[in-house]
């Protein structure tokens, strides 16, 4: 268990909120459609802070506006990696923002050994840091 | 001598006096350019002083005028560098008062300083005899001028993706006690809020280099903090280092120690000044690093109503000028801010494309061109109770700010930070299923209390505290304005 207030990772828009329910999942995807936003799922087993690209799984949905579809691929790639981490991400292609709008945890492994900080020395009472994963000295897909 | 414009040229330009309407800053007629920058003033001109010719007597001393006639301006196109006062009109229920529409031909700036517009419109002009007060309400700056400045060295929608955070309102603290506290103590409240679930900490404006605290020593402690809070939440985190200091010279040190420490962002507050702004926007561009700015000061200007500029002025400056965050306003916390004139600066902020708005105090359309976006920062007198208010009045591109809110919880500096985020998710949550905030947030967050203790204890704390004074700067508009 990770040593913060929730005792697991805190990424995403609901992270300190009780696991959404995949109906209450659905109502958020129904909100990016809305806003016309295309979804994709992504999962991984190394969520380093900074490892910026998971694993898509498949394109992201730019033509599926029924939020029930796009349901249905998360309980296919949690069928899939029932132990990795899996998240939505709603993409936004409006111009000055071609970015992501929302981003949020949909499937945790049971146990989030979390993080370790590893302190190097340096100039002085300088340091360096590097934060490595407890999970992630062993080979991908053997994680968690 | 007539009011009118003397447009004999021998009559024009003989020694003496003139008045700045004979002299051509008055032109009604005039039809701005679209690459005119034209400036809105609110003027209080002196008992006797009419006012189209005090409007004609700003347009004249902030740009070519002199108190009297002098035969060098035949040596120029003088016609095109006066600058133009080509509307009057009082200000609704301000008796006294004018709007006085000012504009600018794009020759009289320099490429890029904000220091050469600002020496120009708010120079001399301010302290001009003929006129009791004045006050620079809204400016619009042309695309031709906007795509001279680099704007803000991250912009908001790239900070989001380098902190991996989507489709909520960040949130942050400022370390309190502001004063006092030593390196290492200071460290352990950074530690706290983040680990709580903040995503920023911050020091505040005046926390530079003093006795207590030297700036090297916060910086390392502040750091040791930020990786670990990091570790143990698996979340980039941050914490402003504030680099304001005496010199350039020292700025750039404390700026660089930063970048070698790590940090993501360091800070500097308005009162550094525009040149010093655009040399520090121009080395975190370098260097990969969010510029937060503190906007220490402004309200020794911006105010009140009849005098100095106002802040949405200032806010399109920064903007130009290149900062990351700005503090812009909470309406509903402790500080200065109706709350439409409030949105009206997350407007100039976030903006493709500023629309005239009267209410909000907007006068003009303003093109951005697609200048990078503003973080607006709301901080100061907020809490986890108004989180439904300030989630409706922002929106999710702001970062809220509880400082107070945050470190003053009865039960830690880490439940504050608890409270606070649980309570943005569950409002982020609701709003986005369709809940009706204004009607419905007191009781998204009631019941997440029932879940969460952290929250229950701010909001039994602080869920009656608000601060309803009246404000001093409201936007003064008719809905139909009356022309003079």
């Amino acid at each position: 268990m990770m040593n913060n207030p929730t005792g697991r990772l805190t990424q995403g828009q609901f992270s300190f909120l009780p696991d959404l329910t995949d109906e209450e999942i659905g109502k958020q995807i129904q909100y990016g459609l809305d806003k016309g936003y295309a979804w994709s799922v992504e999962y991984t087993d190394d969520p380093h802070p900074r490892n910026t690209y998971w694993e898509m799984f498949g394109m992201p949905m730019f033509d599926l506006k029924d939020a029930a579809g796009v349901l249905g691929e998360v309980r296919e790639c949690r069928k899939a990696f029932p132990r990795h981490y899996v998240r939505l991400m709603a993409f936004d292609s409006t111009r000055g923002i071609e970015s992501i709008a929302m981003s949020f945890i949909v499937n945790r492994p049971a146990e989030e050994p979390g993080f370790m900080l590893e302190r190097q020395e340096v100039n002085g009472r300088s340091m360096r840091y590097t934060t490595r994963g407890y999970s992630a000295g062993k080979p991908e897909l053997e994680r968690y | 001598m007539g009011d009118t414009q003397i447009t004999d040229a021998k009559k024009r330009y003989s020694a003496g006096v003139l008045k700045y309407r004979q002299m051509g800053y008055w032109m009604p007629d005039y039809q701005p350019k679209d690459s005119d920058i034209l400036c809105l003033f609110r003027i209080t001109p002196q008992g006797g002083v009419e006012p189209e010719e005090a409007a004609a007597a700003v347009a004249g001393e902030s740009s070519t005028a002199t108190w009297t006639v002098v035969w060098t301006d035949r040596l120029t196109a003088c016609d095109s560098y006066r600058a133009k006062a080509y509307r009057v009109e009082p200000v609704p229920n301000n008796p006294g008062q004018y709007f006085a529409y000012v504009a600018y031909d794009l020759i009289l700036f320099e490429e890029g300083s904000i220091a050469n517009m600002t020496a120009s419109l708010i120079g001399n002009v301010f302290s001009f005899k003929p006129l009791k007060a004045a006050r620079l309400e809204d400016i619009r700056i042309p695309v031709a001028y906007v795509k001279t400045f680099k704007g803000p060295p991250t912009g908001l929608v790239v900070e989001r993706e380098r902190l991996d955070k989507f489709g909520r309102p960040l949130l942050g603290a400022t370390t309190k006690p502001k004063l006092g506290l030593s390196g290492r103590n200071y460290g352990r409240v950074i530690y706290e809020g983040l680990k709580g679930g903040l995503d920023f900490m911050k020091d505040d404006e005046n926390i530079n280099s003093q006795p207590f605290m030297h700036w090297r020593d916060r910086f390392l402690y502040v750091m040791d903090a930020i990786n670990k809070a990091q570790a143990v939440t698996g979340e980039v985190k941050g914490s402003y280092l504030n680099v304001t200091a005496g010199t350039m010279e020292a700025m750039y040190e404390r700026a660089e120690f930063a970048k070698e420490l790590g940090s993501i962002v360091v800070m500097v507050d308005l009162v550094i000044g525009w040149t010093a702004i655009q040399s520090m926007a121009e080395w975190c561009r370098r260097n990969d690093m969010l510029m937060h700015m503190h906007r220490a000061g402004h309200g020794t200007y911006t105010r009140q109503k009849n005098h100095g500029v106002s802040f949405r002025v200032i806010a399109k400056w920064l903007r130009l000028a290149g900062c990351d965050h700005l503090h812009a306003g909470t309406a509903v916390g402790k500080l200065e801010g109706d709350p439409l004139t409030v949105q009206g600066y997350y407007n100039v902020c976030r903006d493709a494309y500023t629309k005239t708005d009267l209410p909000r105090g907007l006068y003009f359309d303003m093109d951005w061109a697609d200048t990078k976006k503003v973080m607006p920062v709301a901080s100061g007198g907020i809490h986890a109770g108004q989180m439904h208010q300030l989630l409706d009045l922002f929106g999710d591109d702001a970062i809220l700010q509880f400082g107070g809110g945050t470190i003053g919880h009865p039960q830690g500096v880490q439940a504050g930070a608890v409270a606070n985020r649980v309570a943005l998710e569950a409002m982020v949550k609701a709003r986005n299923e369709g809940v009706d905030l204004l009607l419905e947030g007191p009781d998204v967050l009631r019941k997440a209390a029932q879940w969460c203790g952290p929250l229950k204890a701010a909001l039994d704390t602080w869920g009656d505290v608000t601060f309803n004074y009246q404000s001093t700067d409201t936007s003064d508009y008719a809905v139909t304005p009356a022309v003079a």
